[in-house]
């Protein structure tokens, strides 16, 4: 048994650290395109804030797609929600009102990454110290996990906490690959040029899986294996499926501990149940860009659901 | 506000008083001290700040937008009091704690000491924190204020005084822990050499006795909660502090609400009965229908459920009449009507400006007194006349005159002080100690206890809001 109020707060709490280290991932990605390609790289910045959902709320403050404006509002901007330091922010308030529910050492590596990164992230960042700044939130973030998931006991917290990591995780990889669905549909004249190429590696980096991919597939980019990493692979810890496992794992813990299955339950099982029984081909045929949305559509009802289930809307 | 300026008194100092030389307490902790290399030991100072910066042991500050988290500055320099010391000061707190029980019960039922003459009634009829709906309610277990914090201040060898009582929602016990915890990492040697008390059951004994004080109908084990306004609020840190080491739950109002004839709080599973409350929310905001219908902190018709016996709320409504300013000077007899001994511990001298004559006294002596508000707490809105400037002291006298019962004026006292380390080494500040003492079945003082230390070289004024510290408090086991 939990307060409702603090199974939000864990939910939120999560989902924002989620959120903070995926901005630097995803510039990350960004800025490697435009650090390799000789090219304008405005493209590429575009659609990092379109992965980020960020593209309409920087196109009112900014002009140009320039990795120092997208690095900034990605990063460090108040105004934007969803950027590092704001998603760090709301997820330290969300741990000091869940402060009793959680372990002193994942509550210290929360406040200690606001520390650091409100310290880093005071003053706009000078170009030379963007791969650094970008490294040091991966670690920050790197260490809450470890902490967390080294102390804490496996109960409804822990399970509140997960449900959060997830709905926001399924949701980040959905929308990276949604962004750029037509680099991997099959199309006779670009298979192969460096440019997709190019395109290909960046999502494979936008979810840090640029070497793993190679450890289970050939060295080769294939638009259609990386889809299947994304999508269906079961041991790629940002693939769909693999958030659903654990989706549908932690919603079937906290159903049998309070003996009472819910709404949630059966969305989280349909969705996984259908990436299992599926294949990349199968996703190919009936189209990636409306598989990916009614995925997105989809996970963001199980969020509306788990809340309303657990009473914590 | 406050003016604390540079003021000069002949203080006591609690380990190197000018005429004799080392106290005894002292003893121990001074050979430690003298063995010490003084870079180690501003070191460890800021050692200490690190350890609550990550810990995120802060307080908000009102009224300041920026740094809205800091933290109250903790100096290394333990503040030391003997067995002996300490064995006289809990006689003298118990009486005084029996006391404020027993004139709460009076008070709210059979008011013998207004029909004895001995506090004047319109003291209690006119004041605010007088609560009406409170008359003819018995709490369960028939306890009124739970916690208290006695704050006490010594001006001599022999001479302590009671400064306030905090009857209502006493705050600071978390730092009176986390100081000892921190003391401990930093100097584990010195607990080694030196048998200081300890202070870390306390959580355990809060649990308990708010257990013991659970209404008659509870079934089993009693479901206990700490209620706090919320994460903003100034000290939070210490709400969430103890609903964590009681290992209890933290709820806000937004939490609860009264189903079926009790207080239930809103969960994963539904909504489940709490048996006691412990609330660190002010009177006027606890319940909606019955105080301030604005308050959105509170529990709509918490206050039927408490009438009906099904709920304890520690400490009980209504307890801020027994720590008012203005009761405050009545202590000695209340003391003495309750408990039929002369108060033990003193109080210090107040004028009750109220009175024609006292304001009269005040007015003409307002360069050598303290003059605070009624009702105000936290160092706002006092003035400490010897360190005021001569326009400030015209200023307030001009409010003190348009509203003479708002003020109460003591004289100003050389509170004793303790050594704190500087860059300059050991120097001299002023001190008072906070007690925590908890009343169910029984009353338990915790053997230590909230020191804070005005930082201020000569200031008075050691409330953490107006640029105090706070030290670690060692009662000895001798």
């Amino acid at each position: 048994m939990l307060l409702g109020r603090t199974a939000n707060g864990l939910y939120w709490m999560n989902r924002y650290i989620e959120r903070a280290e995926n901005m630097a991932r995803l510039v990350d990605a960004g800025l490697r395109m435009a650090l390799t390609r000789t090219q304008d790289a405005s493209e590429e910045w575009n659609s990092v804030l379109l992965s980020a959902g960020s593209d309409a709320a920087f196109t009112q403050k900014y002009q140009d797609y320039t990795a120092a404006n997208v690095a900034d509002f990605l990063l460090r901007d108040a105004s934007n929600p969803s950027s590092t330091m704001a998603s760090i922010e709301t997820a330290r308030n969300n741990a000091r009102m869940v402060r009793t529910a959680l372990t002193r050492e994942t509550w210290e590596s929360i406040n200690e990454a606001w520390m650091a990164l409100k310290r880093m992230l005071a003053r706009p960042i000078d170009e030379r110290d963007l791969p650094s700044v970008l490294d040091a939130i991966k670690r920050e973030t790197a260490l809450i996990r470890g902490s967390f998931y080294g102390t804490m006991l496996r109960n409804e917290i822990f399970d509140f906490s997960q449900l959060g990591t997830y709905v926001e995780r399924a949701d980040n990889t959905a929308r990276i690959l949604d962004v750029k669905y037509y680099v991997l549909l099959p199309s006779i004249s670009w298979v192969g040029s460096t440019l997709d190429n190019y395109q290909w590696e960046s999502i494979l980096r936008s979810v840090s899986a640029h070497r793993s991919y190679r450890w289970v597939y050939d060295a080769d980019y294939k638009p259609t294996n990386i889809a299947d990493y994304l999508i269906l692979n079961v041991r790629m810890p940002r693939s769909l499926t693999f958030c659903y496992r654990f989706l549908a794992e932690h919603l079937k813990f906290l159903g049998d501990d309070y003996g009472e299955r819910h709404a949630c339950h059966a969305t989280a099982e349909k969705t996984q149940a259908m990436l299992r029984a599926g294949s990349i081909k199968d996703i190919f045929d009936t189209g990636l860009h409306e598989f990916l949305a009614n995925f997105i559509r989809d996970n963001t009802r199980l969020g509306d659901e788990i809340a309303q289930d657990y009473r914590f809307n | 506000m406050a003016s604390q300026g540079s003021l000069r008194l002949a203080a006591f100092d609690e380990m190197l008083p000018e005429v004799s030389g080392l106290r005894r307490p002292y003893s121990a902790y001074d050979r430690w001290l003298k063995e010490q290399d003084p870079a180690r030991l501003t070191e460890k100072m800021q050692d200490a700040e690190r350890v609550f910066r990550k810990t995120g042991i802060t307080f908000a500050v009102y009224g300041e937008q920026e740094a809205s988290e800091r933290l109250i500055p903790f100096d290394i320099v333990p503040r030391i009091i003997s067995g002996q010391e300490w064995r006289r000061l809990t006689q003298g707190i118990e009486q005084r704690v029996q006391a404020l029980n027993a004139f709460l019960d009076d008070i709210y039922h059979r008011q013998e000491i207004l029909r004895a003459g001995r506090v004047p009634k319109d003291l209690i009829a006119r004041n605010e924190a007088f609560l009406p709906e409170m008359i003819g309610v018995r709490p369960p277990a028939g306890v009124y204020t739970h916690i208290i914090g006695v704050d006490i201040v010594r001006i001599s060898e022999d001479e302590f005084y009671v400064l306030e009582d905090n009857a209502r929602t006493p705050s600071g016990v978390s730092y009176m822990l986390e100081n000892r915890e921190t003391m401990m990492q930093l100097f584990p040697e010195l607990f080694q050499k030196i048998k200081v008390r300890p202070v870390e059951n306390y959580p355990q004994l809060l649990r308990q006795s708010l257990a013991a004080v659970r209404p008659q109908s509870t079934k089993g084990v009693p479901t206990i909660a700490v209620l706090t306004p919320g994460s903003y609020n100034s000290a939070y840190f210490e709400h969430a502090f103890l609903a964590d080491q009681m290992g209890v739950q933290l709820v806000e109002g937004q939490d609860l609400r009264v189903i079926d004839g009790h207080v239930a709080m809103r969960t994963t599973e539904g909504y489940k009965q709490i048996d006691v409350l412990y609330r660190r929310v002010d009177d006027s905001f606890l319940d909606p229908l019955t105080f301030r219908p604005d308050s959105a902190l509170g529990i709509p018709g918490i206050m039927d459920v408490y009438r009906a016996g099904n709920i304890t709320i520690a400490n009980a409504p209504g307890t801020g009449i027994a720590d008012d300013k203005a009761i405050y000077s009545y202590m000695p007899e209340i003391v003495e009507f309750y408990t039929g001994r002369k108060a033990i511990l003193g109080n210090i001298p107040t004028w009750r400006c109220s009175e024609p004559d006292s304001l009269k006294y005040v007015l003409e002596h307002i360069h050598e007194l303290v003059i605070k508000e009624v009702h105000g707490s936290g160092g706002y809105g006092m003035l400490v006349g010897p360190a005021a400037t001569k326009q400030e002291c015209e200023d307030f006298a001009k409010k003190l005159a348009a509203k003479p019962s708002n003020y109460i004026a003591q004289p100003t006292l050389a509170l004793s002080t303790c050594p704190i380390l500087t860059e300059k080494g050991l120097a001299p500040r002023h001190v008072d100690l906070r007690p925590y003492v908890l009343v169910s079945d029984r009353i338990q003082i915790v053997p230590g206890g909230l020191t804070r230390v005005a930082l201020k070289e000569g200031s008075l004024v050691v409330n953490s809001s107006q640029g105090g510290g706070t030290k670690d408090t060692w009662v000895l086991d001798d």
